[in-house]
């Protein structure tokens, strides 16, 4: 007698099922995140009360939460966009930096001479155009070498963080900062406004909620979406039907690229007011997205929810910090369990597993 | 020589020791001597033993008994029986789709059958896997090889090899290699990588690694279909070598050629079933041809005489690369006129894929002419070819002609969707493409619960069905179908073939790609049949036999004077009527 398990393809799968699969995955993640704090000596069910309690039981904590939460669903529902169309674009973080590299030479240069009310605007612009450009040269990299996009949008995160490096200490070091790699404070005309008593700059959220908004409307409204879909699901139909690859890959990395760079915008201008280490700009927002778009099941409007989720979880792991003095990487570890988990669940979405009893001749 | 003694002599013919070994009286023999002597050769002896144990169980006689095996509705195979003796080379002859793939894969374990049953000397044997295939001594080379391009030859042997060892198994396989090399003539430089070795060599790298793995019984899938002629005989060569040796050889192949020059016995099959067996010496290319086309057809649908309309499309001496760098289509040349259908019969793989991607849109021509309704649209893109009404049923219509996660409506539109009609400025107009779609779905037959299925879910035959009529609903002036009733059920592919009609009643020119050669005769106005990237021939479908055509299929020109078909290299575009 053997017992063998085999995966077999399932026909059909409802809504219903693709929600059940995601909430035992994210189920079975957070036991698996549990086996970490246990052999840390932490109850898993008093870390995981902490992490709710500190990202979500107070004014504070959801105060933080959504300020987090702002870029993640720029970056996330940008990212749902790309990989929509298999485009694995792993350079959100890269994104996110030349968006802030770009909207801070606006801000510095030009923050008092022109008019206050261009400032933002035009950071915002500049912001997702650098964005834009730096997520469209892997894409070129892509449809015109055949560079595969993981590795070039991945390396060049490290050429953006780089060259975000060479500036602050080389530059654009800024006289008033005694001494400390910083560039100089953003002039008031180029910060964005906070809902007092937070740190959340409203209009940077106001910007990622319609980008979300948009982008489900782009993706399953717009002949470029409906475009989209066909070449992420299918390149030979594609092919097939004369849809141009290279501009819709080039197009939606356009797209992908600059609302990152929106968030780096935000982030600068809203939070840190001068540009610094590549490392205090994002928290690996531009990682975190991936798992934001992957939980939201690659729907742009979905990614609000899921960004929020994961915000929760980046406050909340500060609070465990603290409380429960664990490592920083804890919540790296909690986020990447979670990604594998997700991702291992997809396969039940379309399989189901069957198990095979008796003896093979 | 299959005794272990044999076995020994495959991996250490100069060796003295084993000589002497081999020379010992039966008795003498003992496991410890031979461990000995192939330790002091610096052989691992659990080669030896495992080797020999692969050999143990030589085929003498392989037989298939009342195989079946369907697909959904399609069968695949039904109640074929095959056997082949040791030393015998098998000839298994068909059309694409007649089954022989099918057949051989439930011999190598990759499909079980439904029913029926393989013996292997008389004894019942159960081939779940590939390896217990190879552990029985069947060896299988595919018709695409499955080598790791950037492997040595000696890596690519060693991997998936139960018995190499874990250090430097390359060496090891190596000093088999130059064994093999000598006796069968298989002379492969081990350390060279895959992708610097040519497609015969290749190709024997996978017979070598059969062998390796102790084949006895190989099947080659359709080895030639790769082959240059000299390499196709080099490959004959070997393969007498092997029978000669006791091997028995499975050979698929759908040139006639071939088969009465390599083969001892044949076995034809067609549409699943066992169409006729024969020793070679006692048939001829006419008669095999007879049986893989099928002799008589009856016509199902009428096809009324039509006066032919004007000139739609035009091609002149077109030449169109194939993907490795080779020419795929050589210099062809027709023209398809309204309220006509032009078949174009022929084995596939002859450059029919290549001529049509050219005509598409989705392949460069490198030399020649398109033209449609007297306009030059050589090279144009694949949504210009479309906007100027060519539609295309193309080939393999799951990977080319449908989106399989999107919903039916969504399919219904793909290629048609920047018209005027279905987007405005940059919104697609879900309610007309919604109401287009169930339009489609209502006129052609389409079985679907609503438009909001994935069309994954649907079956071949509605996918097709919808694509048919997707591409023609556009009022199209030329249609091309490649191969648009393939794997089809017999209703399904009769309503394809009436909508086709149909379309050639209202003036459409089409283009008809086709294996079927009952699909050619039947629908067709005139026949080219292209042969090696040539048409051998166009001729009136009044004037063709099944047989000249078949034989014009396998590359050989029928000599028959006043029979229909013209011999037409130069005249290419001209065709005859």
């Amino acid at each position: 007698m053997s017992i063998s398990m085999r995966l077999v393809p399932r026909h059909q799968t409802s809504t219903g099922r693709q929600l059940a699969v995601l909430l035992f995955s994210l189920l079975a993640g957070f036991v698996a995140v549990g086996v970490v704090f246990a052999v840390k000596g932490v109850n898993p069910l008093f870390a995981l009360w902490k992490i709710l309690a500190g990202s979500f039981g107070s004014f504070y904590g959801i105060s933080e939460t959504i300020t987090k939460a702002i870029p993640l669903i720029l970056i996330g529902s940008g990212l749902t966009l790309a990989f929509r169309a298999k485009f694995w674009n792993i350079g959100a973080e890269s994104q996110l930096l030349m968006g802030a590299i770009c909207a801070t030479w606006i801000g510095l240069n030009l923050g008092t001479r022109l008019p206050g009310w261009m400032v933002i605007p035009l950071m915002f612009l500049v912001g997702f155009l650098g964005g834009a450009v730096w997520g469209a040269l892997p894409a070129l990299f892509k449809v015109r070498f055949g560079v595969n996009e993981v590795i070039s949008t991945l390396m060049l995160n490290y050429v953006a963080a780089e060259f975000l490096n060479l500036l602050i200490v080389g530059p654009w070091k800024g006289a008033t900062q005694q001494g400390f790699p910083y560039t100089d404070d953003l002039p008031a005309a180029a910060t964005l406004a906070v809902i007092p008593g937070t740190r959340i700059h409203y209009l940077t959220l106001l910007i990622a909620l319609a980008c979300a908004v948009i982008l489900f409307v782009l993706v399953h409204s717009t002949t470029f979406g409906y475009e989209l879909r066909v070449v992420g699901e299918n390149p030979e139909a594609a092919r097939y039907a004369g849809i141009d690859f290279f501009r819709t890959t080039v197009i939606l990395m356009v797209i992908s690229g600059g609302v990152a760079g929106l968030a780096g915008v935000g982030e600068t201008a809203g939070i840190h007011h001068h540009l610094t280490y590549p490392g205090v700009i994002s928290a690996g927002y531009g990682f975190t997205g991936i798992i934001v778009a992957w939980l939201a099941k690659l729907n742009p409007l979905a990614s609000i929810v899921s960004a929020l989720f994961f915000a929760g979880i980046l406050v909340g792991g500060d609070a465990i910090q603290i409380s429960l003095g664990l490592p920083a990487a804890t919540v790296h570890v909690f986020n990447g369990v979670l990604l594998f988990f997700l991702i291992m669940g997809d396969t039940f979405v379309n399989k189901r597993l069957v198990v095979i009893r008796g003896r093979r001749s | 020589m299959r005794t272990v003694e044999g076995a020994v002599l495959h991996f250490a013919v100069r060796s003295r020791e084993v000589r002497r070994f081999a020379a010992r009286p039966r008795g003498v023999r003992s496991g410890r001597l031979l461990a000995t002597i192939m330790n002091r050769r610096g052989i691992a002896t659990s080669t030896v033993v495992r080797y020999s144990q692969n050999i143990m169980p030589k085929i003498d006689l392989l037989e298939m008994i009342d195989i079946s095996k369907s697909f959904h509705t399609i069968r695949a195979n039904q109640r074929v029986n095959l056997r082949i003796g040791s030393g015998e080379i098998l000839g298994l002859l068909g059309e694409n789709g007649a089954g022989k793939t099918t057949l051989m894969n439930i011999l190598y374990g990759l499909i079980a059958p439904d029913s029926g049953e393989i013996r292997i000397n008389g004894q019942p044997v159960g081939i779940q896997s590939p390896r217990d295939a190879i552990g029985l001594g069947i060896g299988m080379v595919h018709q695409h090889f499955m080598l790791i391009e950037n492997h040595t030859v000696a890596e690519n042997i060693a991997l998936g090899l139960s018995d190499a060892p874990f250090l430097s198994p390359s060496r090891h396989v190596a000093r088999r290699l130059s064994e093999f090399g000598e006796r069968f003539g298989l002379k492969i430089n081990p350390q060279e990588r895959i992708w610097q070795l040519s497609a015969g060599e290749q190709q024997r790298v996978e017979i070598v690694k059969a062998l390796v793995k102790g084949a006895d019984l190989l099947i080659l899938d359709e080895p030639t279909s790769v082959l240059t002629p000299q390499e196709t005989e080099q490959l004959f060569v070997i393969l007498r070598r092997m029978s000669a040796e006791g091997h028995s050889v499975i050979f698929i192949s759908h040139k006639l050629e071939e088969i009465l020059s390599i083969c001892h016995r044949v076995m034809v099959l067609r549409k699943g079933e066992v169409a006729g067996k024969a020793e070679t010496k006692d048939v001829d290319k006419r008669e095999l041809a007879r049986m893989m086309v099928g002799r008589e057809i009856i016509f199902r649908i009428e096809r009324p005489a039509l006066k032919r309309g004007e000139l739609v499309l035009e091609v002149r001496e077109l030449v169109v690369p194939g993907d490795r760098q080779q020419v795929a289509v050589r210099g062809v040349g027709f023209q398809v006129f309204g309220n006509e259908i032009f078949g174009i019969a022929g084995v596939s793989g002859n450059g029919q894929r290549e001529l049509v991607e050219a005509i598409t849109g989705l392949r460069r021509a490198s030399e020649g002419e398109v033209l449609l309704g007297g306009q030059d649209i050589t090279n144009a893109t694949a949504r210009v070819v479309a906007s100027r009404g060519i539609s295309h049923v193309p080939e393999e219509r799951i990977r080319f002609g449908i989106v399989p996660n999107l919903f039916v409506y969504e399919n219904a539109v793909l290629k048609q969707h920047r018209q005027r009609l279905f987007s405005r400025v940059l919104f697609l107009n879900f309610g007309s493409i919604r109401k287009y779609a169930s339009a489609i779905i209502e006129r052609f037959n389409v079985s679907v619960p609503t438009i909001d299925t994935p069309v994954k879910n649907l079956s071949g035959g509605n996918i097709q069905k919808l694509i048919l009529g997707r591409e023609i609903s556009g009022q199209p002036v030329l249609l091309v179908a490649a191969h648009p009733t393939y794997g089809l059920d017999v209703g399904a592919t009769e309503y394809i073939r009436r909508q086709l009609l149909e379309k050639r009643g209202e003036g459409l020119a089409v283009l008809l790609v086709s294996e079927d050669l009952e699909e050619i005769f039947e629908l067709c106005d005139r026949i080219a049949v292209m042969y090696e990237g040539r048409f051998m021939g166009i001729v009136s479908t009044a004037q063709a036999t099944m047989e000249n055509i078949g034989l014009m299929m396998a590359g050989s020109m029928p000599e028959i004077a006043g029979g229909g078909a013209d011999p037409i290299p130069a005249d290419a575009g001209r065709g005859l009527e």
